[in-house]
C-alpha cells in the first residue's frame, strides 16, 4: 500500500488538520505500515456475511421529542472562548 | 493497620465495626497520594481538600443517621475521560486542558448517590488512544512494580493508582483492552463489561460501538461490587440494555467444578512471551485441579480482529473527535483569519501525534475509494468474529487467554513505532469487536517480578460466570498475599 504526499494532505484537509512539512513523511510511513497490516481483512473468509454496525442487535430507540431545559447556563458557557451575551462567539462566516 | 492496603470490602468491614472512620480512610489516601504520586504520576487532578471536606460532611451525616448505605464515604479514583461536574475532565489532552463538564456522567451520578468520595481524575493515553499512557499530554504514568516501565493503557493512571494504593478502586474505560491490559501490567483486577451493560453517557467518546466503562480493583469481590454500582439501563444511552438488576457478588461461589473452559491455541502462539505462556499453563492446571473441564480449541480470529479493530475504532474516532473545533471546548488557536482556520489550527495545535494519526487513518478508511476495501470489509469481519465466538460459547462457558502478549514494557520502548504498539493489543481487541465481557486477573509474576495477567472472556451478559471463574482462581492462589508492587527503579 503506497500513500502519496498529495493523498495524505487531502486526507488531513478532510480531517481539518494541518501537517507540518517535516511531519508528512513520518505520517505517510506510519499510515502505510498500518494499512499494510489492516489489509489482512481482505483475506478474511467473509463471503456472504452481513456487516455488523454495533456490538448489539441494531434496533431503533424512539422517544417523544420533548424539550428539556438545561438550566445551568453558566456551567455550559464556562467552556466557551470569549462568550458574549450568554452565547458562544465565532468569527464571521459569511 | 495499613489502611490504603485494604480492599473496599475490608474497608467496609472496618467502618461497620467502627475500627475506622470515613475521615481516617480519606486522610490515609490523600497522604498516600502525596507520598507516592510524585513518582508514579497517576493523577491529572488531585482533589485533596475537596475529598477531606466531603469526608467530614459524609461522616457527620452517617453519624446523625441522615445517610445510610454501605458505600458512603468510600473513596474512588476516576479516569479523566468521565465527565465530572465542576471538576476538569481533560482526556489527558491539551484540547481539553481546561474543560469543565456542565454535567456528571451517569456512572458518576450513581457513585455520588452513594456518597462516595472522589479522590481525583486519573491519567490516561490522550483520548484513550494508546496502550502505555505515554500519549498523555500531561505526564507519563509509571508502573508501581517498576518505575522504568509503562503502566499500560489507556487506563494506565487508574491501574497504577490502584496498584500503588493511592485509591482503593477506580473506574476505567475499555475500547480495545484499555481496562484489562493496564490491569494486567499493574497486577490488579480489571473488568470490561458486556457492551450495553453500563451507560456510556458522559464518557468522552472514542469509538462509540466499542467503548465500555468498567471497574479496576484490588480483587474480584471489589470488582463485582463496583459493577453492581455502575451497571444498569440509562435512557440517556440508547445502546444501554434494559436487564433485570443483578447482585454480582452473589455469583462468587468459589466453585468451578464441571465448568467448561476453552483455551484457544492461537492465543498461545508466536509473539506470546514464554514466561507469560508458562504462568498461563500453570493457571490452566490449577483450574483442572479445581474441577473445571479445560480443552484446547481453535479460534483463529485474533489477527483479523486486530486489523478490524484499528479500522473501526479509528473510523469512529475520526468522526467523534470532529466536535473539537476550537469553539466549544476551551482551547482555541490564538491567531486565525476565518472559521476554517480556527478548526484546522486549533486541532493541529491541540491534538497529540497519536490522536492525529488515528484521525487520519480513520478519515482515510472512510474516504471515497477506500470505504469498501477497509471499512465495509472490517464490518463484515466483525460479523465473522462474533460468529466464531458464538460457536465457542455453544460448547464452553469461558474462554481463557493471556491478557497481553508480554508483561509491562519499558517507557519509550515502543513509542516510536505505532504498529508495534497496536500489535500488543492482539489478545484483548476481539472482545470489544464482539461486545463480550472480559476480565483480567493477575496469575503470577515473571523472573523480573513483573505481574502477568490472565484474561477470562464470557458470553454476552455472563459477567457472573467470568467473575466466579476469576474469584475461584483468586481464592485458590492468593496473588495479593504473595506479591506487592515495590516501586523499583526510577529516578530517586
Amino acid at each position: 500500500m503506497k500513500v502519496s504526499k498529495e493523498e495524505i494532505l487531502h486526507i488531513a484537509n478532510l480531517a481539518h488538520l494541518n501537517l507540518k512539512e517535516e511531519e508528512i513523511d513520518t505520517y505517510i510511513l506510519h499510515l502505510q505500515d498500518i494499512l499494510n497490516f489492516a489489509n489482512i481483512v481482505n483475506n478474511a473468509p467473509v463471503e456472504n456475511l452481513d456487516i455488523t454496525i454495533g456490538a448489539n442487535e441494531a434496533k431503533n430507540v424512539f422517544r417523544k421529542d420533548e424539550i428539556k431545559i438545561f438550566e445551568d447556563n453558566e456551567a455550559l458557557l464556562q467552556n466557551a472562548i470569549n462568550p458574549e451575551q450568554n452565547m458562544f462567539k465565532i468569527p464571521k462566516v459569511l | 493497620m495499613n489502611i490504603t492496603d485494604l480492599t473496599v470490602h475490608e474497608l467496609q468491614e472496618k467502618l461497620k465495626n467502627k475500627e475506622l472512620t470515613i475521615t481516617d480512610i480519606t486522610r490515609a489516601y490523600t497522604d498516600r497520594i502525596k507520598e507516592k504520586d510524585p513518582e508514579v504520576q497517576a493523577f491529572v487532578t488531585i482533589l485533596t481538600d475537596e475529598a477531606l471536606k466531603q469526608a467530614q460532611e459524609v461522616q457527620a451525616k452517617v453519624e446523625s443517621g441522615e445517610i445510610t448505605g454501605e458505600f458512603a464515604g468510600i473513596p474512588i479514583g476516576i479516569k479523566d475521560n468521565l465527565c465530572t461536574k465542576g471538576i476538569k475532565t481533560t482526556c489527558a489532552s491539551k484540547m481539553l486542558e481546561n474543560f469543565v463538564s456542565p454535567y456528571d456522567a451517569t456512572v458518576i451520578e450513581k457513585l455520588n448517590k452513594e456518597n462516595m468520595i472522589d479522590l481525583g481524575k486519573l491519567n490516561m493515553d490522550e483520548f484513550a488512544m494508546g496502550g502505555s499512557t505515554e500519549t498523555s499530554y500531561f505526564a507519563k504514568t509509571k508502573n508501581p512494580w517498576n518505575l522504568n516501565r509503562v503502566p499500560g493503557g489507556s487506563s494506565g493512571g487508574s491501574a497504577a493508582a490502584v496498584a500503588a494504593n493511592m485509591v482503593p478502586w477506580a473506574l476505567g474505560s475499555d475500547t480495545g483492552g484499555s481496562i484489562r491490559q493496564p490491569s494486567s501490567f499493574c497486577g490488579v483486577v480489571g473488568l470490561k463489561p458486556t457492551y450495553g451493560l453500563v451507560s456510556r453517557y458522559g464518557l468522552v467518546a472514542f469509538a462509540s460501538s466499542l467503548d465500555q466503562i468498567g471497574p479496576i480493583t484490588k480483587d474480584v469481590t471489589d470488582s463485582a461490587m463496583l459493577l453492581n454500582l455502575i451497571a444498569g439501563y440509562d435512557e440517556k444511552d440508547t445502546t444501554s440494555v434494559n436487564l433485570e438488576k443483578k447482585d454480582y457478588t452473589r455469583a462468587l461461589k468459589n466453585d468451578v467444578k464441571g465448568l467448561k473452559i476453552a483455551v484457544p491455541k492461537e492465543f498461545f502462539g508466536e509473539g506470546i512471551n514464554e514466561e507469560v505462556k508458562s504462568k498461563l499453563y500453570e493457571a490452566i492446571e490449577k483450574y483442572k485441579e479445581l474441577g473445571a473441564e479445560v480443552k484446547e480449541i481453535s479460534l483463529d480470529i485474533a489477527q483479523y480482529a486486530l486489523a478490524t479493530y484499528y479500522i473501526i475504532a479509528c473510523a469512529e474516532a475520526s468522526s467523534n473527535l470532529g466536535r473539537f473545533d476550537g469553539i466549544r471546548y476551551t482551547y482555541r488557536t490564538p491567531e486565525f483569519k476565518d472559521l476554517k482556520e480556527i478548526y484546522k489550527k486549533t486541532r493541529s495545535e491541540a491534538f497529540g501525534p497519536e490522536v492525529k494519526r488515528r484521525i487520519i487513518l480513520g478519515t482515510y478508511v472512510l474516504s471515497s475509494g477506500y470505504y469498501d476495501a477497509y471499512y465495509k470489509k472490517a464490518q463484515q469481519v466483525r460479523t465473522l468474529v462474533t460468529n466464531e465466538f458464538n460457536k465457542v460459547f455453544e460448547k464452553y462457558d469461558v474462554i481463557l487467554t493471556p491478557t497481553s502478549p508480554t508483561v509491562a514494557f519499558g517507557i519509550g520502548e515502543k513509542s516510536n513505532n505505532p504498529l508495534e504498539m497496536y500489535l500488543a493489543d492482539i489478545c484483548t481487541v476481539s472482545v470489544n469487536i464482539a461486545g463480550l465481557p472480559g476480565i483480567s486477573i493477575p496469575c503470577g509474576v515473571d523472573s523480573e517480578g513483573m505481574p502477568i495477567g490472565m484474561q477470562l472472556i464470557g458470553n454476552k451478559f455472563c459477567e457472573e460466570t467470568i467473575l466466579n471463574v476469576a474469584y475461584t482462581y483468586e481464592q485458590a492462589t492468593k496473588f495479593r498475599e504473595n506479591y506487592r508492587p515495590e516501586f523499583k527503579g526510577g529516578v530517586k
